[in-house]
């Protein structure tokens, strides 16, 4: 038997898009629903993580650095987990997401303190999400004055009256003005092939079930295999155009940049959409019927929101949040997606996301495979 | 059945059971039937015959048993057999949100039929719904739905038709077209087998089978089916029949008392003690014996009930 023919797979295929086209309700909401997201979620939802990883570029080994990477980390909002040797290498660390911030001391730090020339250290945050690192922002003010209380003693005690000793710089990096929109887009793009692909895929496959259809279709040569992909195809195509929307809608109003390649993007956004299909195909396996498959998808859904990173930044979560949210297709997407689009992260830079992405979905297909086999009997 | 050469059986299978989890639906189920000819397939709601259907055409796996279909294996050769067969399910199985016409089109696609277009066309005009080709196949009545259920259904031009209780909630007149288009597909060489509870459309049949708690009960002509039975059937027509049936019920002789609308149809399998037990009742002046055949109805209650006095119930 062939188990794939052309021919047969085109006729599913056309029968899909007939049945999406004339669903009028489910169409309308599979375009109005990207448009109607970014406009709510435009909102700011600000939370306050704590222990952001900062990266310590300490180019002048004197007390006062210490003292005052020590008064970041007493005020909660930094934990300093790596040391760099060079510039390029804390810049590798702030664009593939390992640390939050970059904090340098410059050279002669000390001995410009000393004289009074008030030098400055220079923060580095990385922007992409304002949320996540505004509170720590916030935090660093004053700290010019505190930091080196116990340092300025004796002979320098005269440093401490009169404008603070040294200044900070704050830069914030890939989103210059902190914009959330910023943040949101890339997020509501996940969010949204989350939520359609799901959905969509596990009533598709539940509907024939449930209104009988699907004992017909199986009575025919159509094969199982050319029914589930026939089914699938229709759907990454949705996929795609909603991602276009939302992008495009996104340059016009919030000016959202493309930083990296687009072929990138492209593929992640392949990658994300199957696996969400896999899910989906998988939940229509389990479900009796589409009210069911409606449940099971929002069960998965919303944790996809909560936990990914999308509605409260992924490092103010606590470890076993973090640790579903690990899991989860969203997490590993947003985080590509924003580094591509803002940061303009390179394909070898992703990659560490792309392996649990990639699992996910391997894992989801076996199951959905596996299921669907066995529900024809 | 007489003895027939196995090229030309359709059906031919033996030992077919079908078990979900530790629940026999189908037990040692054996079934030939001839090239050309209408099987009917009877039996109460639940007795197995979808599931024995099923498994005809390849979407079920049987739990035992084997045989052929069409001349290829049941077991194997099951995407030979889907395309060679007509399945014409219990529900109505074609998809409401698209137009007739796409309908049509979708099935003559996943066929891989030639000249698709000419097909479809062909088969609108024959069902006289060219005209309405356009319309959702959904808001057609009961009984087009199941006219053009069939007509898609042949378009492959298969060579066995299997319809489960195809004329289920349909008006009379479109059943007996219904019929009458099957009668002229078989008398073009299409081998049918249609399950129904009519039991008028089970003398349309060339032979029957009865079917109940999954086990095949009877089978053959009606007429065999009835004579097998040994069923000696009076019925008795006038006034207060409720209390005559109440006083027949259960007299030694006397295996049922069946009301059908005026009249009440008194059966036994023997004919002496059957004659017996009603001896009493036959001088009444109110009432009017006749001695008459056994109606297949008769016949099938009575195979029922036997059934289960034999605790056959699962
Ligand atoms: N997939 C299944 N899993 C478990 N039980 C099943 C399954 N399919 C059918 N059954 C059971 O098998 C029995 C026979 O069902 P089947 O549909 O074959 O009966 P039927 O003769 O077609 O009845 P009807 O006249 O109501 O259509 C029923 O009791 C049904 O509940
Ligand atoms: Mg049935």
């Amino acid at each position: 038997m062939r188990f794939f023919a052309w021919g047969r797979f085109v006729a599913m295929v056309v029968k899909e898009f007939t049945q999406m086209r004339r669903d009028r309700m489910t169409f309308a909401m599979m375009i109005g629903l990207p448009l109607v997201q970014l406009v709510i979620f435009g909102f700011a939802i600000n939370m306050d993580p704590k222990h952001l990883p900062a990266a310590a570029i300490v180019a002048d080994a004197s007390p006062f650095g210490r003292s005052i990477l020590g008064a970041m980390e007493n005020s909660g909002y930094f934990a300093v987990t790596h040391l760099a040797t060079s510039e390029a290498e804390a810049d590798d660390w702030l664009q593939r997401g390992k640390v939050q911030f970059v904090v340098s001391i410059p050279a002669d730090f000390s001995r410009a303190l000393l004289r009074g020339e008030r030098p400055a250290i220079l923060v580095e945050a990385d922007a992409t999400d304002p949320s996540a690192t505004s509170n720590a922002i916030a935090a660093l003010e004053g700290l010019n004055r505190t930091a080196l209380q116990h340092d300025l003693v004796g002979g320098l005690a005269g440093l401490k009256s009169g404008p603070p000793p040294f200044e900070v710089r704050i830069h914030r990096r890939y989103n210059p003005e902190g914009s959330t929109q910023y943040n949101v887009v890339p997020g509501l793009i996940g969010v949204i092939l989350t939520m359609t692909m799901v959905i969509m895929t596990a009533l598709a496959v539940t509907r024939e079930r449930e209104r009988g259809t699907m004992e017909a279709l199986l009575a025919t040569p159509v094969s199982p295999l050319e029914v589930l992909i026939g089914k699938i195809v229709p759907y990454i195509l949705v996929g795609f155009i909603q991602v276009t929307i939302v992008f495009v809608v996104a340059r016009l109003l919030f000016d959202v940049p493309m930083l990296g390649s687009s072929i990138v993007f492209g593929a992640v956004v392949l990658l994300f959409i199957a696996a969400n299909l896999a899910v989906g195909i998988t939940f229509s396996t389990v479900a009796r019927n589409q009210l069911q498959a409606m449940q099971m998808a929002i069960f998965f859904f919303l944790p996809s929101i909560m936990l990914s990173g999308f509605v409260f930044p992924f490092r103010g979560m606590p470890t076993w949040a973090q640790a579903i949210g690990e899991v989860l297709p969203l997490t590993h997407f947003l985080r590509i997606v924003r580094g591509v689009m803002l940061k303009g992260t390179e394909w070898t830079h992703v990659m560490p996301d792309v392996w649990p992405l990639a699992a996910f979905l391997l894992v989801a297909v076996t199951i959905a495979l596996a299921r669907y086999r066995r529900t024809l009997d | 059945m007489a003895e027939v050469a196995p090229e030309d059986l359709v059906i031919d299978v033996r030992g077919l059971t079908k078990r979900f989890g530790d629940r026999t639906v189908v037990r040692d189920v054996a079934l030939r039937v001839r090239r050309g000819e209408i099987f009917g397939f009877l039996g109460p709601n639940g007795s197995g015959k979808t599931t024995t259907i099923r498994m005809l055409c390849g979407l079920l796996e049987p739990s035992a048993g084997e045989g052929q279909c069409i001349g290829y294996d049941i077991r194997r050769d099951t995407a030979a057999i889907k395309r060679q067969v007509g399945y014409m399910t219990q529900r109505f199985s074609l998809y409401e949100d698209l137009t007739i016409r796409e309908n049509l089109a979708f099935i003559a696609r996943l066929y891989g039929m030639r000249g698709r277009r000419a097909a479809v066309d062909r088969t609108l005009e024959r069902l006289g719904l060219t005209a309405r080709q356009h319309q959702p196949a959904g808001q057609l009545s009961g009984g087009w739905k199941q006219r053009l259920a069939l007509a898609s259904c042949v378009m492959h031009e298969p060579k066995l038709l299997l319809l489960d209780e195809p004329t289920a909630g349909v008006d009379p007149k479109a059943r007996r077209e219904f019929w009458d288009e099957i009668h002229a597909l078989a008398h073009g060489g299409l081998t049918v087998l249609v399950s129904t509870h009519y039991m008028d459309e089970a003398e349309r049949c060339h032979r029957i089978g009865y079917i109940f708690n999954g086990r095949l009960l009877t089978e053959g002509s009606v007429a065999d089916v009835v004579r097998d039975s040994g069923l000696v059937t009076w019925s008795v027509e006038g006034a207060s029949l409720a209390p005559l049936r109440a006083r027949l019920s259960g007299r030694a002789g006397i295996d049922m008392v069946v009301p059908f609308g005026a009249v009440l149809h008194v059966a036994g399998s023997d004919e002496a003690r059957l004659a017996a037990a009603i001896a009493p009742f036959r001088d009444d002046p109110l009432l009017r014996w006749t001695r008459s055949p056994a109606t297949l109805e008769d016949v099938f209650i009575r195979l029922m009930s036997a059934a289960n006095g034999e605790g056959a119930r699962p």
